[in-house]
C-alpha cells in the first residue's frame, strides 16, 4: 500500500528557521535507510506558507488567499511518499525518523485511496467515467 | 485491538523489518541458511516474550541480532562438547584455546558492507537454477511464506518447500562465505540477481485477471527488491536500468486489461490510467543509469524504449524514429529473433511499411520465429499498409490459425476480413 507522511509545520518552519546541520544529517541518514528498504517513492520539503496561496471555491466564485496561513499544526512542511506492506509499518518507520523539528512536532500518516478500495461501486462505468474527468485533467 | 494484541502486532512489524538484515548477519556467522532461519525465529520467540514489558528497545535490530547470537553461541557450545567428546574417543589431544567463539564474535562486528546485499547475492546465487534463486529470493529477502510462493509460481506447497531447501543445502555444499562479492566477479554475478528481480516482476505481470492477488503483488515486490539494490548499489547503471524497465512497466499496470481480463494492447490503452508516479519514477532511474554510462546496457534499453511509449500522451505522438533507432541498438547488445521482429516493426512505423517488409525478410525464414504468430501478423500489416490486401489477406490468415490466444484469433480474423473491403 502507499501511504503519504507528511511533517506538520510548526512555528520555527512557519518562520523559514532552516533546520541545524546535526538534523539535516540524521535526516539525511534516515532517508537512506528507507531507500535501502526500498519503501521511498518520493520526498520534498515545503517552504513556509507566507510563500503560498489557496483558492477558496463557493459555487462559481473563485478567491485567491495570499499566505502565510493560521491554525500552523494543520499546515504542512514536508512530505514523503512511501510503499509499506501495512500502517503498522508505517508507524514503526515514522517512530525512527529523527523529530523534524527542533521543539514538539506530528507527523501524520495517511493511506492512498486505491482502485481496489471502490469494491463493487467502481464499475466499468463509473470507471470509464473516472477515466474521462482523468483525460481532462491530463490536459487532453 | 486490546493492549496485549497491539503489542504482539508491534514486535511482529519491527521483527519483520529487522529480519532480512537479522538473517544475512546469521548466515554469515553460521554459514547455513537453514540454521540462521531458525535462529531468527529464535529471536522473535524472546522478543514477543520480552517487548511487551520492557517495550520495544531504542535499536530493536541489535536487540535481535544479541538474542539469536547467545542462542548460536549456546549452540556452538553444544557441538564443541560433542566435538570433545570425539576428540577424547579419538584420543587426540586438542592443543591451545578454543577460539570459534570469538572467532564468530569478531566476524559479526566485522564490517563487511550491508547485511541485505550480501544475502541477495547469496539467494541469487549462480550454482542454483533461476527458479530456485526466485524462490529463495522470495522466501529470505521478500519474507513471503512457502506458500504463498506455491501460489505466486501456480505450484504446489511441497514442491516449492522442496526447492528451497533443496538450495539451502547446495549452497551449504558450496561452501560460500556468505558475503556480498565485489570488483569483478560482483559485476558477473550482478547479472544473475538481476534476472532473478525480472523473472519475479514477470510472473506478476503475466497474471491475468481472476488471479490470486499474490501474483500481481509480485510486481510490487520484484520493484521493492529493485529499490532496494538500487539503495545498496547506487553505482551500478544496469541496477538502474532494470528499475527503470519495471517502473515504467508497472505504471501501465491497470490499463492493460479490459473488464473482462483481456488484454489490451499498448497503442490502444487508455493513457489517462498509466501511473505518472511510476512512470516520473521509471524516467529518473533510466536518467540516472544514462548518467553513469550505461545507456547501452540490455535493461536499460528495454528501459529507453518504455519511456518512449511512457513519454506519447497519446498513441498518435509515440516516437518511432527514436524506437526504431533504440531496437537497432538493442539487436547489438541482446541479439534475439523476437528484438529483430520488433525491430521490423519499429522501423515499419517509423519509415514505412516497406522498410518493415525489408527487415522481416531478413529474419522471417529463423527456426525460432517459424509458426509464431506475431511474424504473420506484422507481415499481413505491413503489406495491408502497403495497399496489397490480396497477399495481407493470407498472412492474418495464418497468424490467426497460428494463435493460441481467442482473443488475439478474432481480430487477426477480422484484419483478414478486412481485406476483401
Amino acid at each position: 500500500m502507499r501511504v503519504m507522511v507528511l511533517v506538520k509545520a510548526t512555528a520555527d518552519s512557519e518562520a523559514g528557521i532552516m533546520p541545524s546541520a546535526e538534523l539535516l544529517e540524521a535526516m539525511g541518514r534516515f532517508n537512506e535507510e528507507l531507500a535501502k528498504a526500498g519503501i521511498m517513492l518520493a520526498g520534498e520539503g515545503l517552504k513556509p506558507s507566507s510563500q503560498g496561496k489557496r483558492v477558496a471555491f463557493d459555487g462559481p466564485g473563485r478567491r485567491v488567499i495570499d499566505g502565510p496561513f493560521a491554525e500552523t499544526r494543520e499546515l504542512v512542511a514536508g512530505f514523503w511518499l512511501w510503499e509499506v506492506k501495512d500502517m503498522a509499518e508505517a508507524v514503526e518507520w515514522v517512530k525512527r525518523c529523527p523529530n523534524p523539528m527542533p521543539g514538539p512536532s506530528e507527523i501524520e500518516i495517511r493511506p492512498l485511496y486505491e482502485m481496489t478500495d471502490f469494491g463493487e461501486a467502481m464499475t466499468p462505468e463509473v470507471a470509464e467515467l473516472h477515466d474521462r474527468v482523468r483525460e481532462r485533467t491530463a490536459g487532453r | 485491538m486490546d493492549v496485549a494484541e497491539e503489542a504482539r502486532r508491534t514486535v511482529e512489524t519491527v521483527f519483520r523489518m529487522e529480519r532480512v538484515r537479522l538473517i544475512a548477519g546469521l548466515a554469515r556467522l553460521v554459514r547455513d541458511l537453514s540454521l540462521a532461519e531458525e535462529l531468527a525465529q529464535d529471536a522473535l520467540v524472546a522478543a514477543l516474550s520480552e517487548w511487551p514489558r520492557t517495550g520495544v528497545p531504542d535499536n530493536p535490530g541489535a536487540w535481535l541480532m544479541a538474542a539469536a547470537k547467545r542462542r548460536a553461541i549456546d549452540g556452538f557450545r553444544r557441538g564443541r562438547m560433542l566435538a570433545r567428546k570425539h576428540a577424547e574417543i579419538r584420543r587426540d589431544a586438542e592443543e591451545g584455546r578454543d577460539t570459534s567463539i570469538e572467532q564468530a564474535e569478531a566476524a559479526m562486528d566485522d564490517d563487511l558492507g550491508d547485511e541485505r546485499l550480501s544475502l541477495m547475492f547469496t539467494a541469487c546465487h549462480p550454482v542454483l537454477s533461476p527458479e530456485a534463486r526466485a524462490a529463495l529470493t522470495l522466501r529470505l529477502i521478500g519474507g513471503l511464506t512457502t506458500d504463498e510462493i506455491a501460489r505466486a509460481f501456480l505450484s504446489s506447497e511441497p514442491a516449492i518447500a522442496q526447492r528451497i531447501l533443496r538450495a539451502k543445502k547446495a549452497l551449504g555444499r558450496a561452501g560460500l562465505s556468505y558475503e556480498a562479492p565485489r570488483g569483478q566477479e560482483r559485476k558477473e554475478r550482478l547479472a544473475s540477481v538481476l534476472e532473478v528481480i525480472y523473472l519475479i516482476f514477470n510472473e506478476g505481470y503475466s497474471a491475468t485477471a481472476g488471479e490470486d492477488l499474490i501474483r500481481p503483488a509480485l510486481c510490487a515486490e520484484a520493484r521493492r527488491l529493485g529499490r532496494i539494490l538500487a539503495g545498496l548499489l547506487p553505482e551500478e547503471p544496469e541496477v538502474f536500468g532494470l528499475l527503470a524497465l519495471m517502473e515504467i512497466q508497472a505504471s501501465r499496470l491497470a490499463a492493460r486489461m479490459a473488464p473482462d481480463g483481456s488484454p489490451v494492447p499498448l497503442t490502444e490503452q487508455n493513457r489517462a490510467r498509466w501511473d505518472q508516479l511510476l512512470i516520473r519514477r521509471g524516467l529518473a532511474a533510466l536518467e540516472r543509469a544514462e548518467a553513469l554510462g550505461g545507456a547501452n546496457g540490455p535493461y536499460a534499453l528495454q528501459a529507453a524504449l518504455a519511456a518512449c511509449h511512457a513519454r506519447a500522451r497519446r498513441a498518435e505522438e509515440t516516437d518511432w524514429k527514436r524506437i526504431a533507432a533504440l531496437y537497432d541498438r538493442l539487436r547489438e547488445t541482446m541479439p534475439s529473433p523476437v528484438v529483430d521482429l520488433n525491430r521490423a516493426i519499429a522501423h515499419s512505423m517509423a519509415f514505412g511499411p516497406e522498410a518493415g517488409l525489408r527487415l522481416l525478410a531478413e529474419v522471417e525464414h529463423m527456426a525460432a520465429l517459424r509458426d509464431y504468430a506475431p511474424v504473420p501478423a506484422a507481415k499481413g500489416d505491413f503489406l495491408f499498409r502497403a495497399g496489397r490486401p490480396a497477399e495481407a489477406r493470407r498472412h492474418f490468415e495464418r497468424a490467426a490459425l497460428l494463435s493460441r490466444n481467442a482473443r488475439e484469433r478474432a481480430f487477426l480474423l477480422k484484419r483478414a476480413a478486412a481485406c476483401d473491403a
